[in-house]
């Protein structure tokens, strides 16, 4: 493709979203699918067709808008309204009064509007918008103009220095800065070099990664390419879940897309860059989300981390440099550069710059995946954006990170949200999953959980994942059955030290933090199930021995 | 991979104050051990790659919180090494005794008793009971090779046999199945070890099994072992007996 071609392409599918006067767009993303939402899709193509306003009304299968507790959403523009729970028949009623009679049907209305309003949408800012399968709906909102800026206008330091200003860390949890990250890959020597994005999101209740492969796609390989061309890549990788079929079908027709296009393959925008990406399909192991299992894997070996280093910046896939960004992290590259390091330095935090997708889940009335600034505080994102807890219930604890991520309690909920804050109080940033608990959730019991998540989890390499979690599990569990004693607390404490300190990788790094966090905030609860045989949220002691709450 | 004879870089560094000097690009463990220092190590066999699992070997390292494992960790200029912190004590000691408890390590009634690296590691660092519950594991034995026997629940899962196999012999025979607390050391498709094709009976996998769970028929342990890769493989190419 010339770049005259991608404007004019730009130019006439942008006149064409004009044309129309009303677009109605239905979330297709694996989330509203199980709803029946392909069958809302027909009904409201049905329905335009019917009252004979397909001339002035598009219907758009779409990703994620991001409510998810409303499922199937039908998200109708000009003016984003949004419909709840939209059935095909509903669909109809929708199309005649909203379109044809010009009176939104406030009955079926989202009316929750606090839901929307503190968040910031960057890297979902196509989400529910276009449709991920027309590579033309995203080139018709600015997509792909990032890369022909770069590979035409800047040099690979150039990018690396933009991305570097903008103050971006890695999504994926570690919170790196991306900049130096690239930097230590473009100045490596080696030769080829290998770009890869992660997309092994395999936390229990996260979800983030896997709307935006579905609902923008091209977002993540238009940063992919430029991450390329950046630090003098010429073959990308996406590692993504099989568990995903939605996310992999989805990227497949993308790539294809963009390479009919001429966007992926050789001389790109008649430049001497070439680039093009295949996918790898990870086998179901939440620990091949690791960077250095992650290589294991592409390389066709057993998904086990390695000591680092080498980092793969220096000795990556195939002993070559290598660079892996998690897709949320390279979703954001095309805004940087179009938008500028500075505009973006500007939203966030000093220090934690731009915004986090997070998939809000657990006791919480508007369940969803959200995308809001760092710097929020974690009384916001659950009691505005998610409205609190369900009626009649008292927030107990919020989970920040996955399922290695800490529990933190009310005490801490204007903590704001950045990589430095969690960590010090005991979570971590993660993957971005947010679980809120309520008072019918005992924290001994949700740590157990949390741990042996973790122990089906561990790769088996090092001694103390592998062993000490398993154990680790083992008194939590004890403790649920009435069995252990105060002693087993400091046991538990020094085993935990171990396992952090001692193990390989991120997994066993992270795994105690439910339960050094609970032990640290609910310290109570562990007591009164060891002394009294209580669990105040009734949980516990189910096969006798103990009393329940309630 | 092939290694290229060039003439490395010296470097100068300080191992439990000591001053040393070793080539770039060596891990901590080699040069700890030219210089006579000790690091214990279990997982770890000199001549094949590294595999870091085990965490005994573990050191600190002067400016940093974290702990490395020594036996993957190559040596800068400058750095300080300790080695023998109270903190790695307590750490090695918990490592030792989470593998003792992970499957039904009894001294008494197993093939390696007295030349065991775990039960020697475990006096060493004063193991004298275990703070965890012990786990009561029930694989099956595996006779069914002529000379060898293999006892899964006397595995601690170190991945020497898999390594030597691979490396050395360059089979590739041995390998894990599973994960986690489930992984178990495996012959060809999991088949029984008298059954695995590709086997070529060499013994090198109980030679430097760590512990009593590859080892030769009828032998005293104590005779058929061979911790240090190097010397044994030198020994059998002046016997010529090997293959």
């Amino acid at each position: 493709m010339k770049p005259d071609e991608l404007r004019s392409l730009a130019q006439k599918e942008a006149e064409a979203r004009k044309s129309y006067r009303y677009r109605i767009n239905v979330c297709c993303s694996s989330g509203c699918m199980p709803f029946g939402a392909l069958k809302v899709l027909s009904a409201f193509k049905d329905a335009v067709k019917e009252f004979g306003v397909e001339g002035e009304c598009y219907v758009a299968r779409t990703g994620c808008i991001g409510t998810c507790s409303i499922a199937p959403a039908v998200l109708i523009e000009p003016g984003d309204y949004l419909y709840q729970n939209v059935t095909p028949d509903r669909a109809k009623e929708i199309v005649k009064e909203h379109i044809v009679n010009g009176r939104p049907v406030k009955s079926m209305l989202y009316g929750n509007e606090a839901y929307f309003k503190k968040q910031l949408r960057i890297v979902l800012r196509n989400a529910g918008k276009i449709d991920p399968l027309r590579i033309e709906d995203y080139i018709a909102v600015g997509g792909y103009y990032a890369l022909l800026k770069a590979l035409t206008r800047m040099t690979p330091e150039g990018v690396i220095e933009e991305v570097a200003l903008s103050g971006l860390k890695g999504r994926g949890g570690a919170g790196f800065l991306t900049g130096l990250k690239w930097r230590y890959v473009a100045r490596a020597t080696g030769s080829p070099k290998y770009v890869i994005a992660n997309l092994d999101e395999g936390d229990p209740g996260v979800f983030a990664n896997r709307t935006l492969a579905e609902a923008d796609p091209h977002a993540i390989i238009e940063g992919m390419a430029i991450a390329a061309y950046a630090v003098g890549a010429s073959k990308g990788y996406i590692y993504v879940r099989s568990e995903y079929p939605l996310a992999v079908e989805t990227l497949k027709k993308a790539i294809e897309a963009a390479r009919s296009m001429g966007l992926l393959g050789e001389k790109i925008f008649e430049t001497a860059f070439s680039f093009d990406i295949e996918l790898r399909l990870g086998a179901g192991a939440f620990v091949a989300g690791e960077e250095t299992a992650i290589l294991a894997s592409i390389e066709g070996r057993r998904a086990m981390p390695r000591p680092r280093p080498p980092y793969p910046a220096q000795s990556g896939l195939w002993g070559k440099p290598t660079l892996i960004n998690n897709v949320e992290t390279l979703a954001n590259i095309p805004v940087i550069l179009l938008k500028g390091s500075e505009w973006f330095a500007s939203i966030g935090a000093k220090n934690c710059t731009g915004t986090k997708c997070f998939s809000l889940t657990g006791k919480v009335n508007n369940p969803g995946l959200i995308e809001v600034p760092m710097g929020i505080t974690l009384r916001e994102v659950v009691f505005e954006i998610g409205g609190g807890v369900p009626p009649g219930r008292r927030f107990k604890a919020v989970q920040v990170g996955g399922p290695s991520g800490g529990f933190l309690p009310e005490q801490l909920l204007d903590l704001p949200i950045d990589y430095e804050s969690l960590t010090k109080a005991g979570a971590i940033m993660g993957s971005g999953g947010i679980v809120v608990l309520d008072d019918t959730s005992c924290m001994v019991d949700t740590a157990k959980f949390f741990t042996e998540f973790c122990v089906d989890e561990s790769c088996g390499k090092c001694v103390p994942c592998r062993v000490g979690l398993y154990k680790l599990y083992k008194i939590l569990d004890g403790f649920t059955r009435g069995e252990g004693s105060l002693e087993d607390l400091q046991k538990v404490e020094e085993l935990c030290e171990f396992i952090k300190e001692a193990s390989l990788c991120g997994l066993g790094q992270t795994a105690p933090n439910p339960t050094l966090t609970t032990l640290r905030y609910f310290r109570d609860e562990y007591v009164a199930h060891i002394l009294e045989k209580k669990c105040s949220a009734g949980k516990c002691f189910k096969n006798g021995g103990g009393v329940g709450g309630e | 991979m092939a290694e290229v004879w060039e003439a490395s870089k010296m470097i100068e560094l300080t191992i439990d104050g000591k001053k040393v000097t070793a080539k770039e690009g060596d891990t901590i463990l080699k040069v700890a051990r030219e210089n006579n220092i000790y690091i214990p190590a279990l997982c770890y066999l000199e001549g094949v790659s590294s595999f870091g699992g085990c965490r005994v070997c573990l050191v600190e390292i002067k400016g940093s919180p974290r702990v490395f494992a020594s036996c993957v960790t190559p040596v800068a200029e400058g750095m300080e090494i300790i080695t023998n912190s109270e903190r790695l004590k307590r750490y090695r000691k918990w490592a030792v005794e989470l593998l003792l408890s992970e499957r039904p390590h009894v001294c008494s009634v197993c093939v390696a008793n007295g030349s065991c690296e775990l039960q020697q590691l475990a006096t060493d660092l004063g193991v004298d009971h275990l703070r965890v519950e012990r786990e009561w594991t029930n694989y099956e034995l595996d006779l069914t090779h002529e000379r060898f026997a293999y006892d899964p629940n006397r595995c601690i899962l170190c991945t020497r046999c898999i390594r030597i196999c691979d490396e050395i012999e360059g089979v590739h025979t041995i390998d894990l199945m599973l994960r986690g607390k489930n992984s178990k050391v495996i012959f060809d498709l999991n088949d029984k070890w008298g059954f695995a094709e590709s086997c070529t009976s060499c013994g090198k996998c109980s030679a430097v099994c760590p512990v009593g769970a590859l080892y030769v028929k009828g032998k005293p342990h104590s005779e058929s072992k061979r911790k240090e890769l190097a010397s044994f493989v030198t020994s059998r190419r002046s016997e010529k007996t090997i293959g």
